[in-house]
Formats: structure tokens, C-alpha cells, sequence
């Protein structure tokens, strides 16, 4: 069975280790609402000094425009945990990370605003690269078959945890699910104050 | 089930809170502390209040106002309005939730790591989360404690508990004695560099051997709130005396009647003798010196004598690209001595390095010095307790007197969401955490350095070897 999770245009960014501080500095996070993080995405990078878009980006390039897959290098989202920086990234349009790794808070973020990450080794980021510096790329995702499908038939496959991907395929309710053990947490509670009453 | 007897102290902590299993490889475990503060919290409470959800145990969540507070002036409109709103938002929800919170009028505000600590909500053996990845830093006293997104803070707020997968282990170990002027700051930066920014992603990482077992709980505190930075889930240091004397008398500390039995069960929380980690790293201590950062992540570190390297004096691709980036955004070039560089700025504070024991080893090395000309130098205290104490022990009146600015307790430059910033091209030496692109204000040069190298930078105006200063006998 075939589930295709997302299609679109890919953007490369060619760079190892970016930084939460990077995918949204911090004048940015004094906002009390969840959304109009786009605009602050890559803020550093997009906009030169005087405030204009910086060109030379290549979220900014004519051709990557619109693109909803960001292909991305190692420790992806590294750095802080503020879930602005998943946020700006899924309101700026993309749904799909594709990386050689992901920082692990950045990553749990990611999945809780159903978004997917996907983990390759470094040899096969390096073909996705290649492929890209070929000219602009438009990518199926399956997830079900978990698989990247480049068209003409040709495709790579990815490893995605169980659990995670049936979140993202059924949309479950994240605390929803938790909380059909609330008896359990309710009897954990009563059994932690009985033998260790000093934490209340 | 067969299950092996001999478990790490990570393995001991998790098993201990599962209150049951979600799915084959999730558990739900249970949350013993839950800190909150202003930045990413004020979405959850408004995904609560969607969902028509309440805060399960507002007893076990305490709340702080710490990023971006003002550290000139206790008022919370003093670091502009969208902060404003933002801190009022926090109160209006812990009022609203019976969540109690250290406020700007409250003696006691500070860093949220700090405070945690220092009020005694910080004890071993529990499940601590925050919405801020330097929550690693309660690992010092035995505790797994990590940061979590605000997704999981709502999670947290209605359920006190959150989805966990079982994570890797890493055994750091340091043996041996340290050698003068090598603090835990030096220790953790040396341990970063050897393992990299993302050698620790997937594991939590314990910190063991006789070096560790010398800390005081300030040094364990500075070392664990750096394993992030090496990519950790989480840092962890089995408690032992030293532990329980800093916890015993703490507001929040358990009550007299309970004391014994706490303690008993602390003595519990090691790691077996033949716990069998998925990772181990020894490191000798004599082996480490003095650190500094010369690049934009904490992995790019030297000693403090050293050259900064040439990107060719990489092997592998990736970390000769990220070098040449690194230098042309500090300004660097290759074989250049950072003992050579002027400094601009110097900032001592944030939940790494502004606590009692970072003040006293910055103000020794300032003491009836004076700052250099044209340098901007801050000494911000993790929280009221620290400020006060530091008072009183007359830290303050070296540091105003040598020409520091002496501020409320804050996360100040570290972040510089206040309006403590570092301005383009200027150069920082900073004893806060992250020395990333931007991180202090955009275009700012951070070079990572403990307290004592920070204080001897703001004197002599260059990045100093604070061991060879101390040799000559104190003369910077
Ligand atoms: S001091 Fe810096 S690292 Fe620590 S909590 Fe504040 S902003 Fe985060």
C-alpha cells in the first residue's frame, strides 16, 4: 500500500550543524502565540543587514520557491529546544526534513507538529545532493513504503521508528493517547507517595 | 521477563518512573518536577486552555522569569513590551493554575537552573524536565533531567508524564587530580572537543572517576549542563555526600521526618559495578588545561596556548568546510594565538557559570585589578541567592570596583533576548555555553571560557593562559 505523506520541490542546504539559533534567532521568541514564525525562519541568512532577502540563500533562490522538502546535512537542529524553531520551519512550508541526523529535542518537536524526519546515512545525503546540483528536484515521499520516490520508477528507502510513524499516519492526539492511562498514572501516583512521601 | 541485574544509573532512574507502556518501544513515564519559564511555555498553557485540559499537579511544576528579563532594572516592562507581555502572560497563567513562581519581586528570581537547585527542587533520583535543553544540568545531582519542546510542556502540564524511549548509555570517565587553573568549564569543553557536538546524540551521558567525585555540586552543575552541547540527552552524576550535604536545608528539600529514608534511597542511585554501557570514554585529568572556543560551536575548542588550527588540519571534509566558515565569521586566522586577540566584551553569567564558586574564582583573579581600557565587561548572578550571597562575601564591591557592571540575575548575553547584546564583529569572552553564529547578537564573535579566564580577558584586554598568569604570581 502506498501513502504518499508529502510532495514537492526539494531545497538543499548545504550545511552541517545548524543551529536552533539559526533556524530562528531569538528576538523571535518573545511571541505568546504559536504562529507568524515564517517570516523569522533562517532570519539571519535570509535578510542582509538592511533588512532586504539576502540573494545568495538558497531558500531565497527564484528556483526553490514554494519548496516543501528541506534536504539538510548532520546534527540538524541542534542547540536549543524551543519548538519555535519546528514551528517557523512547517509554517514556511516545508513537512519533510530529509538529514544525515537530527539533534534529539529538535527532532521530538518535529514529530509533535507532524512533521517527518528522515534519517539517511552520509553516503546516501551525498546522492541526494548529487541529484540536486542536477537542477530542481520534485520528490514524493511514501511513507508507508517508506520510501523518497525521485519518479521514473527510481527510489530510496528509509528506516522510521514504528511508533512514530504510525503517529504520523493516523494523526493520533498526542496527550489523548497518554491520557487513556490515566488510571495508571493515578495508581503510580499513589504507590510514589507511599514510598517516597518526601516528594509530595 | 529476563531482565540483567546489573543496570546503569540511567536504567535505574527510567524503570523507576514507568507508569506504563504506550506502544512496544514507548513508555510513559512519570514526572517529578517540572520547571516552567517564560519563553516556551505561554503556548502550551493556551493549548491546555483549547482543549479544555487542567494542570494535573501544579504542586510538582514551579515556574521562574529568567530569559528575558532586564538585568538593569526588576521591572517587567524594563526589557521592552513584547517581553512585557510575554512575563505577564506567565504570571497570569501560574496565578490562574496555582503554580507557584519566583517573580521579579520574589528575593529568590533566577536562572531557571539555577534556582532549581538552590531551593532544593532539584533531588536525586527524579524525572526533571523544563521547556530549555540546559535542564542536562540537574544531572549533577543524580536526577534525569532533559529539555523538552513546548509540546511536551502541555503534555507535561495535563498528564505529568511524558512518552520516553529507552536512550543509549555513555560512561565519561575522568580519572586523576585536575591541575591548577583547570576548572569543570575546561573539563567539559575538553570532553566536547574529543567527542564533538553530536557524539552524544541518542545517549545520556555519566560523568564518573575520582576527578568528578572532587567536584563540589557547583563544578558537577557546570558539567552537566554542557553534555548538550555534545548532542546528550541528558548528563547524569551519581549523588553522594557532597550531594546530599548541598540539598540538606533547602526550602524544598525533603521535610526533617522524611530526611533518613530519602537519603537511604539516594545511596541507591549509582551505576552497578558491571553495568554494561553502550559507550565509554576515560579521559585523565591531568591530561586537561585551560579551553577556549575559536569557532561557532562548542567542539571547535583548543587549549588556551595553542594556535587556532588551519581548516587543512582536518581529515574529514565536513569539519574542514565547517572551519573555514568558523574563521571568516570570527574573524580568525589560521596559527593565530587567541592569547594574541583583543577582547571587547566580557560576560560572566548564565546557568554554566554564574553561581557562589564562579564569582569567587572570577573575583580572585580581579581583585584590586581594574578593567582595560575600552573593555565592556558584565558580571550577571544566576539568582537572587547567589547576588546576595556575593554581596555579602564583598565579590560585588571587587567586581565595581575593578569597572564590571554588577546586574540583577538573569539568562542576560548568554541569549541576549534582554538588551544585553553583543554588537557585530565585537569579540565576547563569555562563560555562558553556546558560542553559535549570532547566539549574543547577530555578527557577534563568543569565545567560550570559564570564569576565571573570563575575568583575566576583561583585565588585560587579550585572551590570557590563565596558568601562566597565576605562575608569575598574579601579575596580569
Ligand atoms: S542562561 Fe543561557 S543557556 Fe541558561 S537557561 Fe538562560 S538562556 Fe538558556
Amino acid at each position: 500500500m502506498s501513502q504518499i505523506f508529502a510532495q514537492g520541490l526539494v531545497c538543499p542546504l548545504d550545511k552541517n550543524n545548524v543551529d536552533t539559533d539559526q533556524i530562528i534567532p531569538k528576538q523571535f521568541l518573545t511571541s505568546v502565540s504559536r504562529d507568524g514564525f515564517a517570516q523569522a525562519m533562517f532570519y539571519d541568512w535570509r535578510y542582509l543587514a538592511d533588512g532586504t532577502p539576502n540573494p545568495d540563500f538558497v531558500v531565497n533562490k527564484p528556483e526553490y520557491q514554494s519548496a516543501s522538502i528541506l534536504l539538510t546535512r548532520a546534527n540538524f537542529g541542534c542547540g536549543s529546544s524551543r519548538e519555535h524553531a519546528p514551528w517557523a520551519i512547517k509554517q514556511y512550508g516545508f513537512n519533510v526534513i530529509i538529514a544525515e541526523s537530527f539533534a534529539d529535542i529538535f527532532f521530538n518537536n518535529s514529530v509533535n507538529n507532524g512533521m517527518l524526519l528522515i534519517q539517511l546515512s552520509k553516503t546516501n545525503i551525498e546522492l541526494l545532493f548529487n541529484r540536486c546540483a542536477q537542477g530542481p528536484q520534485q520528490w514524493q515521499i511514501d511513507l508507508q513504503s517508506q520510501e523518497i520516490l525521485f519518479g521514473n520508477n527510481a527510489a530510496m528507502g528509509f528506516n522510521i521508528d514504528a511508533d512514530i510513524k504510525q503517529r504520523l499516519l493516523s494523526g493520533l492526539d498526542f496527550i489523548g493517547s497518554s491520557e487513556l492511562l490515566n488510571p495508571q498514572i493515578a495508581d503510580y501516583e499513589r504507590s510514589r507517595k507511599a514510598s517516597q512521601p518526601w516528594l509530595g | 521477563m529476563s531482565q540483567a541485574t546489573s543496570q546503569t544509573l540511567f536504567q535505574k532512574i527510567y524503570a523507576s518512573h514507568v507508569v506504563g507502556k504506550l506502544n512496544p518501544s514507548t513508555d510513559l513515564l512519570y514526572v517529578d518536577r517540572h520547571l516552567i519559564h517564560e519563553v516556551t511555555s505561554p503556548q502550551a498553557f493556551s493549548g491546555l486552555k483549547l482543549a479544555n485540559r487542567k494542570v494535573r499537579r501544579p504542586d510538582l511544576t514551579f515556574a521562574t522569569m529568567d530569559h528575558n528579563v532586564s538585568t538593569q532594572r526588576r521591572s517587567l516592562d524594563a526589557a521592552g513590551e513584547t517581553s512585557r507581555k510575554q512575563l505577564e502572560a506567565l504570571a497570569a497563567n501560574c496565578a490562574e493554575n496555582r503554580i507557584p513562581l519566583l517573580d521579579l519581586t520574589h528575593p529568590d528570581q533566577g536562572i531557571v537552573h539555577v534556582i532549581g537547585p538552590e531551593q532544593g527542587l532539584t533531588q536525586p533520583g527524579m524525572i526533571i524536565v523544563c521547556g530549555d535543553s540546559h535542564t542536562s544540568t540537574h544531572g549533577a545531582f543524580g536526577a534525569l533531567a532533559f529539555g523538552i519542546g513546548t509540546s511536551e510542556v502541555e503534555h507535561v502540564l495535563a498528564t505529568q508524564t511524558l512518552p520516553q524511549q529507552q536512550a543509549k548509555t555513555l560512561k565519561v570517565e575522568i580519572n586523576g587530580e585536575l591541575s591548577a587553573h583547570v576548572t569543570p568549564k575546561d573539563v567539559i569543553l575538553a570532553v566536547i572537543g574529543k567527542l564533538g557536538t553530536a557524539g552524544g546524540n541518542g545517549y545520556v551521558a555519566e560523568f564518573c572517576g575520582s576527578a568528578i567525585r572532587a567536584m563540589s555540586m557547583e563544578g558537577r552543575m557546570t558539567l552537566c549542563n554542557m553534555s548538550i552541547e555534545m548532542g546528550a540527552k541528558a548528563g547524569l552524576i551519581a549523588p553522594d555526600q557532597i550531594t546530599f550535604d548541598y540539598i540538606k536545608g533547602k526550602a524544598h528539600a525533603p521535610a526533617a521526618e522524611h530526611w533518613d529514608a530519602a537519603v537511604q534511597y539516594w545511596q541507591s542511585l549509582y551505576s552497578d559495578a558491571d553495568a554494561v554501557f553502550d559507550k565509554v570514554v576515560e579521559i585523565d585529568a591531568a591530561s586537561i588545561t585551560p579551553q577556549i572556543t575559536w569557532g561557532t560551536n562548542p567542539e571547535q575548542v583548543i587549549a588556551v596556548d595553542q594556535a587556532v588550527p588551519a581548516p587543512d588540519s582536518f581529515s574529514d571534509a565536513t569539519k574542514r568546510d565547517a572551519a573555514e566558515r568558523a574563521l571568516a565569521y570570527m574573524g580568525l586566522q589560521p596559527g593565530q594565538k587567541l592569547t594574541d586577540c583583543k577582547v571587547d566584551v566580557v560576560f560572566i553569567g548564565s546557568c554554566t557559570n554564574s553561581r557562589i564558586e564562579d564569582l569567587r574564582a572570577a573575583a580572585s583573579v580581579v581583585q584590586g585589578k581594574k578593567v582595560a581600557a575600552g573593555v565592556r565587561a558584565l558580571v550577571v548572578p544566576g539568582s537572587g541567592v547567589v547576588k546576595r550571597q556575593a554581596e555579602a562575601e564583598g565579590l560585588a564591591g571587587i567586581f565595581k570596583d575593578a569597572g564590571f557592571e554588577w546586574r540583577e540575575p538573569g539568562c542576560s548575553m548568554c541569549l541576549g533576548m534582554n538588551d544585553d547584546r553583543v554588537d557585530a564583529g565585537q569579540r565576547c569572552a563569555s562563560t555562558s555555553n553556546r558560542n553559535f553564529e549570532g547566539r549574543q547578537g547577530r555578527g557577534a564573535r563568543t569565545h567560550l571560557v570559564s570564569p576565571a579566564m573570563a575575568a583575566a580577558a576583561a583585565i588585560a584586554g587579550k585572551f590570557v593562559n590563565i596558568a601562566a598568569v597565576n605562575e608569575k604570581g598574579d601579575r596580569a
